[in-house]
Order: C-alpha cells, then sequence, then structure tokens
C-alpha cells in the first residue's frame, strides 16, 4: 500500500512522516501541495511543520493548497487521513475536523515527551492499540490548545470523538497532565465517520527506539495492518 | 476604497495572550484592569466606488478567509 504524504511550504515532518511509514511497512510518496490529485495513495497524512510559514492563522492558507480538494474528495469517500500537529490544525480550519486551536495556555512553545492515552480505538490509526493504552509522545506546538463550543465538545464525547487525551504519570486526564491547556484535555479527535484523525503529539518522531521512544509506531502500524497490505518497501 | 476588517476571539474563547497582557499591565502597577482581549485589524485597499459592494466583498473576505468563524468574530468598516 502506498501512503501520500502532502508536503506544504513550511512543512518540516514530511520525511519524518514518511519515514516513519516505511518503519510500519508500507511505502509513501511525497506529495507536493500543488498538486490536484493523490495517485493511488490508500492513505493520507499532512504532516507536521509551518505550513506557509502558519501566517494568519495555522492551517489558514493551507486550507486552500490545491490537494486539499483531493484531500477533501478522498476522506469524504471514507478514505483514512491522518493529521499531525500542524496538520491537524490544517484538517481543523479546512472543516474536515470540527474546533479550533487558539494559543497554548501559558503562551510558550512546548517541545517535549507526554503521556498520551488512546481512548477510542475503532480508527484506522489506533486499531493497533489497546482501549486506555498510554503511549508517550512527543508534542512540539505553541497552538494545541483545542477549543470548541458546548454543543461541538458534547457531540464528540456522545460519539466517542475524542480519540487521544493528555494525562499524568498515572495515566489521568487532569490539569497537571494537561501541558497545553487544551479543553478536556484533547490531544487528538476523528470525524463521524471516524476515518479523518487528527492529533497534537508526533508519533512520526517516537517510531524508533534511538528516538527515546517507539510508542508512536502503534499509530502507523494500526494503518498498515488495518488495510490489510504489507508491502513492498 | 479602504476597508477595515476587525477580528476578535468570541467572548466564549479564553485568549491566552490577553490573559498574559492583564497580568503584565498589573504587574506594571495598573491594578484597575479587569480583562484584555486582544485582536487584530486588517486594512485593505478594494477596487470599486460603490461602499456597499465593497462591504459585501470583504465580508466574504472576512468569513472566508481573514476569520475563523468558529472561533472569532469580525466587524467590517468601509472608509471611503
Amino acid at each position: 500500500m502506498t501512503v501520500a504524504v502532502v508536503v506544504f511550504p513550511g512543512s518540516n515532518s514530511d520525511v519524518d512522516a514518511q519515514h516513519a511509514v516505511r518503519v510500519a511497512g508500507a511505502n509513501a510518496t511525497l506529495v507536493w501541495h500543488k498538486d490536484t490529485d493523490l495517485g493511488d495513495a490508500q492513505a493520507v497524512i499532512l504532516p507536521g511543520g509551518f505550513a506557509h510559514g502558519d501566517y494568519l492563522r495555522t492551517g489558514a492558507i493551507a486550507r486552500f493548497s490545491p490537494i486539499m480538494n483531493a484531500v477533501r474528495d478522498f476522506a469524504d469517500r471514507g478514505g483514512p487521513v491522518l493529521g499531525i500537529c500542524n496538520g491537524f490544525q490544517i484538517l481543523l480550519e479546512a472543516g474536515l475536523l470540527p474546533g479550533a486551536m487558539v494559543r497554548n495556555r501559558d503562551i510558550k512553545f512546548v517541545s517535549r515527551l507526554v503521556p498520551v492515552r488512546v481512548d477510542q480505538v475503532d480508527t484506522p490509526f489506533t486499531s493497533a492499540c489497546r482501549q486506555g493504552q498510554v503511549l508517550h509522545l512527543p508534542i512540539a506546538h505553541g497552538e494545541g490548545n483545542y477549543t470548541a463550543d458546548a454543543d461541538t465538545m458534547a457531540a464528540l464525547e456522545a460519539n466517542r470523538q475524542v480519540i487521544f487525551r493528555y494525562v499524568d504519570a498515572d495515566g489521568q486526564p487532569c490539569e497537571a497532565g494537561n501541558p497545553n491547556g487544551s479543553a478536556r484535555n484533547i490531544a487528538g479527535i476523528c470525524n463521524a465517520t471516524r476515518n479523518v484523525v487528527g492529533l497534537m503529539p508526533h508519533p512520526e518522531r517516537a517510531c524508533e527506539a534511538a528516538l527515546g521512544s517507539a510508542d508512536g509506531l502503534a499509530v502507523l502500524s494500526s494503518l498498515v495492518h488495518g488495510l490489510g497490505v504489507s508491502s513492498s518497501r | 476604497m479602504r476597508a477595515r476588517v476587525y477580528v476578535t476571539l468570541k467572548p466564549s474563547v479564553f485568549d491566552p495572550q490577553g490573559r498574559v497582557v492583564t497580568d503584565a499591565l498589573t504587574t506594571l502597577g495598573y491594578d484597575d484592569v479587569r480583562d484584555v482581549r486582544q485582536g487584530k485589524y486588517f486594512d485593505l485597499e478594494v477596487a470599486g466606488t460603490d461602499a456597499e459592494q465593497v462591504r459585501a466583498r470583504v465580508t466574504d473576505m472576512a468569513s472566508r478567509l481573514l476569520a475563523n468563524p468558529v472561533i472569532e468574530s469580525y466587524r467590517v468598516e468601509v472608509l471611503a
């Protein structure tokens, strides 16, 4: 299988994501944001970085990149789409996921390894995880403070669309375990049809023990094994 | 014509930057400051002479790009 990793001007985790997909056992190709089709890709990753400089708002300009029409069509057909960090912010601006990001609670860019609990396993990106499993993943963002209106938040909880939450050392989603002020400790969500997932932590930067954690591999392995094709690298 | 678009976080959305500015003002001795909300504005030069048409165009720009309606409100002024 092939995963398309979209490259925006300012993406900086594109090659990391491509590498991590390969570590998980599938092929990954880089697709430029001005391209208009995704080829034969069976999944799409919008990687981390600072697309278009994050000018105006994070993800606000990237949302209008030509490739996003193809990403939207792919998502509407049920194709698995993963937005990591800036990719998550782009999915929010594009309306492919509900809610929005504001500046971190303490107005600081936070870059460190944090415990993240997998709350739902019925998505293409968590199917190889255990419910309640705690993954140690790096975060690196200035705007990861998720917010949504009360109705949206209620719907997210009722439909089990909160996929990842920040937790403390005991695995509890409390204030002490919340690195950025995100509502309800939300680290990642999915859409109503569960094929589009966005998360602020970087699983692709934690796929090998040499990187300090290999926990992120569970996210990419979920995708590769879920689609049932192991590939030719 | 010139137009100005003010963009602010909706009252229900926590403004971390406004909070920090509030704290800084308090530290400077302005302890009468109760709250600060930070926003931004855009000055646009738009072709056209009909104020209402320009207003409609700029309102469209504000809703599609300049503001994120999920968390922000905007106000359009046509300045002539």
